[in-house]
């Protein structure tokens, strides 16, 4: 059988397996934000940076080889993911107090896990309208990390590419396969996949935001780093319930 | 046209005729948005959905594309489209000053379009003109050697809306430059003489000849020519056509950097015969070129170029009349975007997508161009391998050093006597260098551009070789007078420009770290934005997706290492110190109410400096 050594753990793994898959098979939590069990890995956000063999790779993308040491949870490596987290923060507005999607949010729960006391760097305040146009879903853009899972779910699963990136750089952003650029005029439904896999709160149920009361939601009930799971069981944590 | 609005019939017709004329092609999907906005001045949403449709993509892919690239415009433009190169080399020759001298000449504020939509002025990254700076692009031509008078005629050429075809000759030449010629550039040779030379050698020889070169490539990361090429001879093609490519990358962005401008204008044959060498070599019948849009203006004559081949057999069905032997080159333009340099980007683009680099592995060796086998190489480096196929490798390897064989182009521009091109065989000092350009006073060197290396006074006697300095072949050179504090800064707001914006330390932190270089600009630095630039450059070079990110904080590191005191007179005080500043935050009201009275501004305390 041939094996990884997680911080110092022997784990098996397939041929073509990630360091992600191997670990998220065994129950050990490596912080991520763009990958989802169910989806061709990206490696964008690069919350899964671990080091392996000495170098930096993103977890997520980098296949298991025998014998490779990876380290993961260690200072440093935890130390970079907080200042990418913080990156994040402030490169959108996140404000998790007024978030019907807090207590549900990977992003808010990373931060949680990761010690993040303050957003740290100046903040960007982008001006991002929200979009409010689709009978059944509001998209709150402010709260964007660029993940792509909406994208990836809306072509890969929902086969209808609702969702794909525009802009460069810091100006990237999302947008919908509209020449209004309004959700209400794509073929979007509840029903997609794309409505399900956002991380954090911009793709939202209307008139269901407080169903379950903060307090009582999954990553306020265990930590996110507890809640290690495989395909294809994750879905975003409102639908769960 | 653009605001006047044109009727959706014959925006129909004009945009199915473009689509129609690359074959429907979704895969030439950038080619056709640069054809489309040539047409309309700008691409407004009506023309994205109408692509769309035509292509069969989803309207937001397309619209994702479009967004991407710096010149192509959602929003409408100016008749005239004036942008200044802003690379440190131009602002060394004044065009920040001429800059606002056309925008005042036209009363314009700049990055906005004037209100009767006749013209719009801001900066662009480097548009590779350095050696006959400042340089800049009208409506996407490129235009050298500005100053004050040639500016004050350009605005009233706008004015007097005189077509660019009918401004004078003059402000569009490009002279080559060429300060020192070697091996290369001083090579007497027929076209398709390097062809004819490999196909008498055979495919196996002439890889042969490469390895025993040991040419590495000249784009900047140096790897070995000849294992890529023989990677993607031996790896299978995938699918049911399967093929091989060559692809050339002309996008040469990095700033500071235009050696590739001068073969492409006057080597253009060396370069083809070293496409077709490695088609030859490695078993592909189809080459790309992927020709940076500030280049534009070459495209005609390139295109000439290969016609002429095709006529003389060396390109098409039978090369040099040997059945079997395929070869054709096609030329794609990019779009503004100096991230498409990197090579798995520069495949995307290829493929009409947005410029986003690949997850490496796989490498384009095994997956390229369309997911078949694909040589990526720089336009030095083909020229070169034409060069080992007319003389072959041994004489190559004789050049220069052990790991570094044969010559290498070097762009030399900044305080120098003779900005233009050096060619040395590798090895060469960078002391030498600098006599030899007329660098008098120089106290750095900003080596390979701004993701390479800065180097100071002491470090001039280090050699341009792989072993020591690798180089991409730029070499920026300031003067004693030099303020290498707004050097770095000027390379910090590049990056933050050009980041593609996939991964989140590139894309954030490019933006962080201009931030910090602002705010110790405007005096309100202190050592806690030193120590931020420090933790910000540790987290890119590690985390980062590419090498953009990766070398994004390199020119602040260096500098800040060298030339602490350029950073340090700056601070404010060596603790911390808040970038708000309450008499800025009135300027948007100052501004309304036309007012810029005593009263109007609110002075905390005189800023330190000031007396």
């Amino acid at each position: 059988m041939k094996t990884i050594l997680l911080d110092g753990l022997p784990l098996p793994f397939a041929d073509g397996q990630t360091i992600m898959e191997a670990a998220t098979e065994a129950g050990i939590f490596i912080p991520h934000l763009c990958h989802h069990p169910e989806f061709k890995p990206q490696g964008s956000c690069k919350l899964c940076t671990v080091k392996a063999n000495g170098r930096y790779v993103s977890a997520c993308t980098l296949p298991a080889k025998d014998g490779m040491e990876v380290e993961n949870n260690s200072p440093d490596l935890n130390d970079k993911r907080r200042t990418l987290l913080q990156m994040l923060f402030v490169e959108g507005n996140h404000f998790c107090p007024s978030c019907e999607k807090s207590g549900n949010c990977m992003l808010q729960a990373l931060a949680y896990e990761l010690e993040m006391l303050t957003p740290h760097f100046e903040q960007f305040y982008p001006d991002r309208p929200v979009d409010a146009s689709h009978p059944e879903v509001l998209l709150d853009f402010n709260r964007c990390i660029l993940c792509e899972l909406c994208v990836r779910a809306s072509r890969d699963v929902d086969g209808k590419n609702v969702f794909a990136l525009s802009g460069r750089g810091i100006r990237k952003h999302l947008i919908v396969n509209a020449e209004s650029g309004r959700l209400a005029d794509t073929d979007f439904s509840l029903a997609d996949k794309a409505a399900q896999v956002c991380p954090v709160g911009v793709i939202l149920q209307k008139r269901k935001g407080f169903a379950i009361p903060i307090g009582r939601r999954r990553y306020d009930v265990e930590p996110i780093a507890m809640q290690v799971e495989c395909a294809p069981s994750r879905t975003s944590g409102e639908q769960e319930s | 046209m653009g605001e006047d609005g044109i009727e959706a019939e014959r925006l129909d017709e004009l945009l199915l005729g473009i689509v129609e004329r690359h074959g429907g092609d979704p895969g030439r999907l950038l080619q056709i948005l640069r054809e489309a906005q040539d047409a309309l001045t700008y691409l407004p949403a009506a023309a994205l959905t109408v692509i769309a449709r035509a292509l069969g993509l989803p309207r937001a892919r397309v619209e994702g594309v479009a967004g991407f690239y710096s010149f192509l415009h959602l929003a409408p433009v100016g008749r005239y489209r004036v942008l200044f190169s802003d690379n440190i080399t131009d602002r060394m020759l004044g065009s920040g000053e001429l800059l606002d001298r056309l925008c005042n000449r036209l009363w314009i504020e700049r990055g906005k379009v004037s209100e009767d939509g006749l013209v719009s002025v801001d900066t662009t990254s480097c548009t590779g003109m350095c050696d006959q700076g400042p340089a800049l692009l009208v409506n996407g031509r490129a235009l050298t050697r500005l100053s004050a008078e040639r500016i004050d005629r350009i605005g009233d050429l706008i004015r007097a809306q005189v077509p660019l075809a009918d401004w004078p000759g003059e402000y569009f030449r490009v002279d080559d430059n060429i300060r020192r010629r070697d091996v290369l550039l001083s090579s007497q040779w027929l076209a398709g003489e390097a062809l004819r030379a490999a196909i008498a050698r055979g495919a196996e020889a002439m890889l042969e000849e490469m390895k025993r070169s040991n040419l590495r490539g000249r784009g900047g990361a140096g790897f070995t020519t000849h294992i890529k090429w023989e990677s993607a001879r031996r790896a299978t093609g995938r699918g049911e056509r399967p093929t091989r490519y060559v692809v050339c990358n002309a996008d040469e962005g990095e700033p500071g950097t235009f050696k590739d401008r001068v073969l492409l204008t006057s080597y253009a044959d060396l370069l083809f015969d070293g496409m077709s060498v490695a088609g030859f070599t490695i078993g592909a019948s189809r080459g790309l070129v992927y020709l940076r849009a500030e280049y534009a203006y070459l495209l005609p004559s390139l295109l000439e170029n290969l016609e002429r081949r095709r006529q003389s057999g060396l390109l098409g069905e039978a090369l040099c009349g040997q059945s079997g032997v395929a070869f054709d080159i096609e030329i794609h333009l990019g779009a503004g975007a100096y991230v498409c340099g990197e090579e798995t980007a520069l495949l995307e683009s290829l493929e009409g997508k947005r410029g986003v680099p690949r997850i490496r592995p796989p490498f384009p060796v095994s997956e390229g161009y369309l997911g078949q086998p694909t040589v990526v190489n720089n336009v030095e480096t083909l020229c070169k391998a034409a060069l080992i196929a007319i003389e072959g490798g041994a004489w190559f390897a004789g050049l220069g050093t052990k790991q570094s064989t044969g010559t290498k182009l070097l762009s030399v521009s900044g305080d120098v006597e003779s900005p233009g091109i050096y060619e040395y065989p590798f090895g060469v000092s960078l002391a030498q260098v600098l006599r030899d350009c007329g660098a008098g006073n120089a106290q750095a060197v900003q080596v390979s551009g701004p993701s390479g290396s800065c180097l100071a006074t002491h470090e001039f006697s280090r050699r341009f070789a792989f072993e020591d300095v690798p180089t991409a072949g730029a070499c920026m050179v300031f003067g004693a007078h030099r303020d290498m504090f707004e050097v770095a800064r000027n390379f910090a707001h590049f990056f933050a420009h050009e980041s593609c914006g996939f991964c989140t330390p590139c894309r954030v932190g490019t933006s962080l770290v201009a931030g910090c270089m602002d705010k110790i600009a405007n005096g309100h630095g202190s050592q806690y934005e030193i120590n931020e630039i420090f933790q910000i450059h540790r987290l890119l070079h590690v985390a980062s997706h590419c090498g953009l990110g990766q070398a994004a904080c390199n020119p602040l590191f260096d500098t800040l290492h060298r030339f602490r005191p350029a950073y340090e007179r700056r601070l404010r005080s060596l603790d911390f110190a808040p970038a708000f500043d309450l008499d800025q935050a009135l300027a948007a009201a100052r501004q309304m109410t036309g007012r810029d009275d005593a009263a109007a501004h609110f002075n905390e305390r005189p800023l330190a400096g000031e007396a």
